[in-house]
């Protein structure tokens, strides 16, 4: 019998396992047991959260494999790892490490100021952050097989997650009402492959996944960006910066599930003790947002 | 089978006596799939709390089913049958019990309830799982043993083409994700498929089974365009004559 391993169906079906779901980061293997405890449906290993990156400067890269490795030796859940923007040999150490899933992350320092990693040559599922749906696109037509709106990581503020996620589905709802001759202009304009605005014109979604990130604190949250339709959330800092990790964190997972539902919400809201401090993204200086890191 | 069967839809009749056709003839397997249309529709749960429900609600409804979410125990009310998507099976399971469902659906399913699992799904409905986790919640309904990711990481994963006799001759293709393998089966369950390596269709590993009124799939059916498995499943669940 013949085994096909890598193809671009069984490298895009990983990331629809996770759908309805929230991936966590977390930097050692206590927190990642912790969010598996929790209910995340993937961890996110990582040397430093978002909001420690930011606080602490300096730059950022992907993690020490050994770190990587005992996070995955705890759990039974996936594990995702990142690299720098580029950095196709960090890519290539996490796909050696049996990692899941690779994050080509604008959270890390990027390696590359004008291409991204070629990621049809990888084995493993690419997730990539766009603001917008030609970014979404290029990252797809590079062959990422799940995309996540940007957000600005590590602040604990909801509003650049919300502007991207919608940016992303009014460029879809805008492409199916299109007529067919003015998909190439628009492709042109949004910088992205035609085959590919033609796909998303007819399916009316993204070929791939589509996750929320960057600046999810609550499970309010984590079920506005569900409403906004994204497919599911990753929680950066949000939880580990808490006052409470292992109760926001489930929290957080019950309203990804229940996004509709408000005497859920209203529920799990209840007692969680306090959310990450957060940041006002427009006081930020533009040099330390990372939402920009990407082409 | 028959009589669990005939229990299961007589607990439902109340929700059902109105919609059912008089004189609706008994039906069994191809006979029930040319019969789908014309029938009254079957109303599918899919296990809606993670994972890719949405796709099994798409293909169910696709075929002539009404599918719809399932996260509550209010949601059970007037259901034919339910559907276990793929997922994470621990995320999936603690959820269930958060909320109420397992026990509902230990009843449903005890009592008959059409029900199949697909990969987390197949995890959930097995009696044990090699699951390094302790306190993985199961449904615990099928006499089988399963082990999770059973082929690796994600890496592993794979499609491949497999001969599934109770689906027709022609091969079905089949997506693994991190897929489980069913290590053994008790009495009463039946292998529909088999990952063989050789010509020897008797060796192999198990990955889709069935017992009784219950159907688990290691694979996602659900993420490729052959219908034949949610057919299969939508013949086991079609209301028949009360």
């Amino acid at each position: 019998m013949d085994k096909q391993t890598a193809t671009t169906t069984v490298k895009r079906s990983f990331p629809e396992m996770l759908k309805g779901g929230v991936i966590m980061d977390v930097v050692n293997a206590e927190q990642a047991k912790l969010a598996e405890e929790a209910g995340a449906s993937a961890v996110m290993a990582l040397e430093r959260v978002p909001a420690d990156i930011r606080a602490q400067g300096g730059v950022a890269r992907m993690s020490d494999p050994e770190l990587i490795l005992g996070i995955k030796a705890a759990v039974t859940i996936p594990v995702m790892a990142k690299c720098r923007i580029g950095h196709f040999v960090e890519a290539e150490i996490i796909q050696a490490l049996g990692v899941d899933c690779i994050d080509e992350s604008e959270v890390l320092t990027p390696a590359d100021e004008e291409f991204h990693v070629n990621k049809h040559l990888f084995d493993i599922p690419f997730v990539c952050g766009a603001r917008n749906l030609g970014e979404a696109l290029r990252r797809i037509g590079e062959g990422a097989a799940m995309i996540r709106s940007k957000g600005e990581a590590g602040t604990g503020n909801i509003v650049e997650a919300v502007r991207h996620l919608r940016t992303i589905t009014d460029g879809i709802r805008r492409l199916t009402i299109l007529p067919e001759e003015e998909l190439m202009s628009e492709a042109k304009n949004l910088g992205a492959p035609y085959e590919l605005v033609k796909e998303v014109r007819d399916l009316k979604r993204l070929p791939v996944v589509l996750f929320c990130a960057g600046g999810v604190a609550t499970p309010a949250d984590a079920a506005l960006v569900m409403r906004l339709g994204s497919d599911g959330v990753f929680v950066g800092s949000g939880i580990f910066k808490s006052d409470e990790p292992l109760r926001r964190a489930k929290a957080i997972v019950k309203a990804t599930t229940h996004f509709q539902d408000a005497d859920i919400l209203a529920e799990v809201s209840r007692g969680l003790g306090e959310p990450m401090r957060g940041l006002d993204v427009s006081k930020l200086p533009e040099t330390e947002l990372m939402a920009g890191r990407g082409w | 089978m028959g009589i669990q069967r005939r229990s299961w839809y007589t607990m439902q009749s109340d929700h059902r006596a109105s919609r059912i056709p008089a004189n609706l003839p008994e039906q069994s397997g191809e006979a029930a799939k040319a019969k789908l249309t014309m029938a009254v529709k079957a109303r599918i749960g899919v296990l809606a709390l993670q994972g890719d429900f949405r796709e099994h609600i798409r293909a169910l409804n696709s075929r002539g089913a009404e599918a719809f979410p399932v996260r509550t125990p209010a949601d059970l009310r007037g259901i034919d049958g339910l559907v276990i998507p793929g997922g994470e099976s621990t995320v999936i399971g603690k959820l269930m019990v958060e909320y109420g469902l397992d026990q509902p659906l230990r009843e449903l399913i005890a009592a008959g309830m059409p029900t199949w699992g697909t990969c987390a799904g197949l995890i959930l409905l097995s009696q044990e799982t090699d699951n390094a986790m302790a306190g993985q919640p199961l449904l615990a309904t099928m006499h089988i043993r399963t082990r999770r990711n059973a082929f690796g990481p994600q890496r592993a994963s794979f499609e491949a083409d497999l001969r599934i006799p109770a689906l027709g001759e022609q091969p079905y293709h089949a997506v693994f994700i991190r897929g489980p393998a069913v290590e053994s089966v008790g009495e009463g369950v039946e292998v529909l498929a088999r990952l063989d390596d050789s010509d020897n269709p008797e060796s192999g590993i198990i990955v889709a089974v069935r017992e009784g009124n219950v159907l688990g799939t290691a694979f996602h059916p659900e993420v490729t365009n052959d219908p034949r498995f949610h057919d299969y499943f939508l013949a086991m669940a079609q209301p028949a004559r009360v």
